[in-house]
């Protein structure tokens, strides 16, 4: 990148005076997972690109509480919550968004009755936003006829009843959409959610991110896109024990939308 | 002309409905063992929400073979009740077809949709009984369906072939003795079904089809009467039950769990320092549990989703991790959670009002953790209930029995937890490591 990408913290922003548009929730594994850390370096870079002035909370960001709450630790997940509403308030944010569907639906349904009322939004609805807006052009580019797959996430998806956004995006590619048999309000879980993404799977036949990748290989894509960092991460591991590497990409759209535009 | 026929109709009839009206105050009663939730918000919301769903059955045909094969009994089964009202008029006044005159024509439509549909039903019975039985479709062979849930689901299909087959052999003998112009039988009704069965009935004397008519006549809403009863003991109980479950459903996004009050009641005085931790809470406050043990720890709601629950599997087979071979099965977790509540029920009944422990409770002795565990929040089985059965929130309130009450969660999610507490994230980094990615750009 030639032009250098300044991603203040709030604090920062707030100091000079000046309010971001949104703050941009990264969390934590668009934080530290660094196959998550592409998805948020290529999303900033549309913000960027779309002149959108936003904030990024840093170290003074903290998970949601979301593992915890699904788990069942009720505990962890409130004072989780209460710890990031005190911050969020303190510094009066309005709007949220979010590349990762779990922060996203914590953040938005979980937070209100303890005192956080924003309005969030997922990154393929934001995105979605500045298209529309006129602030944000894609275009097939390298994608242009190339086979996509839309991999639902059960926290965008059936949680949230947002199915439209990231295909209006796909769409916008000009690619060749074409979806699995389980998909929207039917779509198959990756097998990250409800905390499982931390532990071993429960005795089985199956993975069932293997279940979901052969699934999504039926279709034979070019490319498996997501919504959230878990799913991705399920999903390359799927493509990994397939031995599909080669020839079947797993992508988060933002990284498909930022490529397009050779971001 | 006697009253026998109709004392004995009014013993029936009173007796059947006030059995009922007994199980059915049980089954409020077990169903208030339940801790309070509101879910009276949004009235027109819940309404229209009850008319789709139940009432007009939109989630039915998303599976459409077995959808139209349910509507068109469920249609058949509110059509053809229309008629059990002229037979209990009939029944207590001894008249016969007391609506007939007063509806003209009109009661030849009546009578003739009740026939067709009578036949329809007959016909997607059929089809049920050999997609559990012949076809052998796999939501209906999970482990969950061996014994009674199996012999439950074929004596209903069963019992609807028996009552449809005697409301048109009454028809029909009643149409053979309507023709032979036998005194009682005045011309009533048009029989587009009964009437090719009524030929059957040619060269019996008069007395023998007056017999058969009144034996299938007596013998139909019998029947129903029984089949009213036994509904309480069958998963069939959706027939009524649909309705306050669907009104009384989720109306929240479905990734919105409930925050528990009692955990923000203690977290808010954690997080409060000038807060005295030793104080003593106040007396009248009973010390919280958290989570759910047992069917007195789960809400209304979710008992009365256990009883509502017809045990069709879609939940289950929509589950990735039953899917994929895990033990988890979100029908089970219905069907167990009723099987501990009429448990509790029963203890409640022989104990005079009173439950005596009886060193039992959902979790572990019907719900194991292994089940609970293998759950990956996705709320595919939610989405999947024709009637807004929400067996996720019961495994959610499980794990936080396990966790906040007895800390046995598996090891890599107490690891996960602590990360959070020590660091802010699921994984061992630092929180001032956050922002690194910064620097890759």
């Amino acid at each position: 990148m030639s032009q250098q990408i300044s991603i203040p913290t709030l604090a920062e922003m707030i100091q000079e005076g000046k309010k971001p548009e949104v703050l941009f929730w990264v969390g934590c594994a668009g934080s530290f997972d660094d196959r998550a850390k592409k998805i948020t370096k290529a999303f900033v870079k549309i913000l960027h690109q779309a002149s959108v002035s936003f904030a990024v909370l840093g170290a003074e960001e903290s998970c949601t509480g979301d593992p915890a709450k699904r788990s069942g630790n009720e505990f962890l997940f409130q004072m989780q919550a209460m710890a990031n509403i005190e911050v969020l308030n303190g510094y009066e944010v309005q709007r949220i968004v979010t590349a990762c569907p779990h922060c996203f639906n914590t953040l938005k349904n979980e937070y209100p009755s303890l005192g956080g009322n924003y309005e969030v939004v997922h990154h393929t609805q934001f995105l979605k936003g500045l298209l529309e807006d006129g602030r944000l052009k894609v275009e097939g580019g390298q994608f242009k006829g190339k086979r996509i797959t839309f991999h639902d996430p059960c926290y965008l998806g059936r949680a949230n009843n947002e199915y439209e956004a990231p295909r209006n995006l796909l769409h916008k590619l000009e690619a060749e959409i074409v979806e699995m048999k389980n998909c929207k309000q039917k779509g198959l879980c990756c097998g990250a959610g409800g905390a499982q993404m931390f532990k071993e799977p429960e005795k089985g036949n199956k993975d069932i991110n293997i279940e979901r990748t052969e699934q999504a290989l039926e279709k034979q894509p070019n490319i498996i896109a997501t919504g959230c960092p878990f799913c991705n991460t399920m999903m390359t591991d799927g493509i990994k024990n397939k031995e599909k590497e080669a020839s079947v990409q797993v992508m988060d759209v933002a990284e498909l939308v930022a490529q397009a535009k050779d971001l | 002309m006697t009253l026998v026929p109709n004392i004995i109709f009014a013993i029936l009839f009173f007796t059947g409905i006030a059995i009922f009206a007994k199980n059915v105050k049980k089954i409020i009663r077990n169903i208030r063992l339940g801790i309070s939730e509101n879910r009276s918000d949004q009235s027109s919301l819940r309404w229209k929400q009850m008319i789709r769903v139940a009432l007009g059955q939109s989630k039915m045909v998303t599976r459409p073979i077995a959808g139209v094969l349910h509507i068109i009994v469920y249609v058949g089964f509110v059509i053809i009740n229309i008629e059990l009202l002229e037979i209990i008029v009939d029944g207590l006044l001894g008249t016969h077809r007391v609506f007939a005159p007063y509806l003209g024509s009109f009661y030849n439509v009546l009578i003739a949709s009740f026939e067709i549909f009578a036949l329809l039903v007959i016909v997607a019975v059929f089809f049920f009984w050999t997609r559990r039985n012949m076809v052998k479709l796999k939501r209906f062979l999970n482990s969950e369906m061996k014994g009674w849930p199996k012999t439950d689901a074929n004596l209903i299909l069963y019992i609807e072939v028996i009552l449809m087959t005697l409301f048109l052999t009454m028809n029909a003998s009643d149409f053979w003795l309507q023709t032979k112009e036998v005194a009682n039988y005045s011309l009533a009704g048009s029989f587009p079904v009964s009437q090719f069965i009524s030929p059957l009935f040619d060269g019996l004397s008069v007395a023998s089809v007056v017999a058969i008519e009144r034996t299938a006549w007596w013998l139909h809403i019998v029947g129903i009467l029984f089949f009213l009863n036994y509904l309480y003991y069958s998963k069939h109980l959706h027939i009524i039950l649909a309705f306050p479950n669907t009104y009384f459903a989720n109306i929240q996004p479905k990734g919105q769990l409930s925050n528990l009050d009692s955990v923000t009641t203690e977290v808010k005085l954690m997080m409060d320092p000038p807060a005295d931790p030793y104080a003593n809470p106040p007396e009248d406050q009973e010390v919280a549990k958290f989570g759910a043990s047992d069917v007195m720890d789960l809400s209304w709601v979710q008992l009365l989703n256990a009883y509502t629950c017809t045990e069709c599997g879609r939940c289950t087979s929509e589950c990735p991790a039953n899917q994929t071979g895990k033990l988890l099965s979100p029908r089970k977790i219905m069907m167990d959670t009723r099987d501990r509540l009429e448990e509790v029920g029963k203890n409640i009944d022989t104990n005079k009002g009173c439950f005596v422990p009886d060193g039992k409770q959902l979790l572990n002795d019907y719900i194991s953790q292994e089940e609970l565990w293998a759950c990956t929040s996705c709320n595919a089985c939610v989405e999947a209930c024709p009637i807004g059965i929400d067996p996720l929130s019961i495994i959610v309130d499980m794990r936080r029995y396990l966790v906040m009450e007895q800390s046995s969660a598996p090891s890599d999610l107490n690891n996960m937890m602590s990360n959070i507490e020590n660091n802010g994230a699921p994984w061992p980094f630092s929180p001032m490591d956050r922002l690194n990615w910064k620097n890759e750009l």
